[in-house]
């Protein structure tokens, strides 16, 4: 599997791919946390679809990674795309025979190319954190709050919670592009349909359907990198989106590796 | 072919089938390939040579049958695929990657040693065209660069289809010459082609499919042989020709006018024979050739690819 991880490695690694998927995620983390500190006074809000989150709630010890666990949605559609692409594009371009005559254990490569795929959203997830950290420090002053509690272990076990939940997130999203690109075998098909479902469909239903939220991967997806919110718990977000994963998982799974390769 | 023992064949399979829902791609083809030899696989598009390189390769799953490369089953393809290079469909790599960045992917993945990857360049030929991006490449470069991730595991078995396609004639020079410096070292390849006088240059043996069928497993010059053979006379006056093909029919012997020549089927012995007869019935001939058919002609006579 090790040989599968760094070949796929070699093609993520690529500047055009990875500095620009870098950049972006550096900007959109940016900009984020930029918005949370600078529109802190602002009535239209500092935060996703709207919320306000007060200066009393930025000056808490877990007010350091606020700015960095509002990047998780952002960092997630990132790593969609990515995985996504990455799959179904073996399909298009017809380099899946190519892959196979190499490897021939199914699993094995299916394995070693999500793996790879974490370890890039592994480095998107510590990049966007030490941006958000750093600018949260950078704009305390300018947007006066109090930075005494983000000195303190509480603040750091806060980081790390936040980074484990993010981290988790974002594999959560690439993992759902890396079914969709298997079953669609179409880079475009998979990644419009999971934005689509994602951020437009789940959101009109949960906007309509009482409750729905605790029960669809999206929502779920974004409970689970703010640690547990109003619309579910942390651990039954967790649970339930680990179950949806694994079908997923295991459908796509079984799928790679019966179907023929005939394109 | 004559029978050999099993550790002797690259290919050997035995009633391999595929089906696709009422289609028939494959039907219980039986055929071997000797070690170390060149064995041109030919057949009209849609014969079935694709579905059966992919069968061998365990990219699909044969509907029924069964089949040994390099002495394993097909059925589980990673005990002898570390030992085989192949090309099929066509050449696929990565767009935005250079030539040879893509073959260190592949180098990677099949735990070769990245140091020859310069020298498979060389050998195709892309040797200054390696870090260009596989997108800027010609139908031909990229063709090369298809053979070049065939030889990386240093084959024992090359399984290549349509190698020559996009090449121009100094290219397909090229490849017929590393292919058969590849089977004198040792290598077995089982090529495909649309180009049936080059599979006749380099070809051992030969597998012919019709409609998903063998339709012949077996030595290339057995094939010809088995043909008959033909002479081709041409007169003076085209007039005479007609008069000709009466006078070879009423010795026995059948025959037809094509661009001017008059091809009658029979043996080389019996030209002089011909001659005479022509010459009695004042028909002064300008050319008489016996020849073999090509193997273009044998293929269009058994698959009826022509008509």
């Amino acid at each position: 599997m090790i040989r599968v991880f760094f070949a796929e490695w070699r093609k993520l690694r690529r500047p055009s791919l990875f500095i620009g998927t870098m950049a972006a995620i550096v900007g959109s983390s940016a900009l984020v946390t930029s918005l949370l500190f600078l529109l802190l006074d602002s009535a239209r809000g500092n935060a996703r679809e709207g919320q306000v989150i007060n200066r009393a709630s930025l000056e808490l010890p877990h007010g350091l990674s606020i700015g960095f666990s509002s990047s998780a949605g952002l960092l997630g559609l990132v790593a969609l795309c990515i995985f996504a692409s990455q799959t179904a594009q073996e399909y298009t371009h017809g380099t899946l025979r190519n892959l196979l005559v190499r490897q021939p254990r199914r699993l094995t490569l299916l394995l070693g190319k999500f793996m790879s795929m974490c370890l890039f959203a592994l480095i998107s997830v510590i990049l966007s954190a030490i941006v958000s950290i750093s600018l949260a420090f950078a704009l305390s002053g300018k947007a006066k709050v109090v930075t005494t509690a983000w000195s303190t272990a509480d603040a750091r076990i806060g980081v790390l919670h936040t980074f484990v939940n993010v981290l988790l997130s974002v594999i959560a999203f690439g993992t759902i592009g890396m079914i969709l690109g298997l079953l669609l075998r179409s880079p475009i098909s998979a990644i419009s349909i999971g934005v689509a479902w994602l951020l437009v469909v789940e959101n009109i239903i949960a906007a309509t359907v009482k409750h729905s939220g605790s029960w669809m991967p999206g929502q779920l997806i974004n409970t689970v990198a703010a640690g547990g919110d109003i619309t579910a718990t942390y651990s039954h977000a967790l649970l339930v989106l680990s179950a949806y994963l694994a079908v997923g998982v295991l459908v796509a799974s079984v799928l790679f590796r019966r179907r023929d390769v005939s394109n | 072919m004559a029978s050999v023992a099993t550790s002797e064949l690259a290919i050997s399979v035995s009633d391999l089938s595929k089906r696709y829902g009422q289609r028939v791609a494959v039907s219980h083809a039986n055929f071997d390939v000797p070690m170390g030899t060149v064995c041109g696989f030919v057949g009209p598009n849609g014969s079935g040579k694709t579905t059966t390189m992919r069968m061998l390769l365990g990219l699909i799953g044969p509907s029924g049958g069964s089949g040994t490369v390099l002495g394993q089953p097909i059925s589980d393809p990673a005990k002898y695929l570390d030992r085989v290079g192949a090309m099929i469909e066509g050449p696929a790599f990565y767009p935005a990657l250079s030539g040879a960045e893509n073959l260190r992917v592949l180098a990677t993945l099949g735990g070769h040693p990245q140091e020859q990857v310069q020298g498979l360049l060389d050998r195709v030929g892309l040797g200054d065209r390696g870090k260009s991006k596989y997108k800027t490449y010609s139908l031909g470069m990229k063709q090369r660069l298809g053979i070049a991730a065939a030889l990386l595991p240093n084959p024992q078995l090359l399984i290549l289809d349509e190698p020559t396609n996009g090449l121009d004639p100094a290219g397909i020079q090229e490849i017929r010459d590393l292919l058969r410096s590849l089977a004198n070292e040792g290598t077995t390849v089982f090529v495909s082609s649309h180009l049936l006088a080059e599979i006749e240059m380099i070809s051992d043996s030969l597998v012919m499919l019709r409609e998903g069928e063998v339709i012949f497993a077996g030595r290339t010059h057995d094939l010809l042989l088995q043909q008959q053979p033909m002479i081709l006379a041409k007169s003076g006056d085209p007039m005479d020709l007609p008069r000709l093909l009466q006078i070879a029919k009423a010795a026995g012997h059948e025959g037809s006018i094509i661009d001017g020549v008059a091809h009658i089927l029979g043996p080389r012995e019996w030209a002089p024979t011909l001659n005479q007869l022509a010459f009695e019935s004042g028909i002064v001939l300008a050319q008489l050739s016996p020849v073999l058919p090509t193997l273009e002609e044998t293929f269009f006579e058994m698959t009826g690819a022509g008509e």
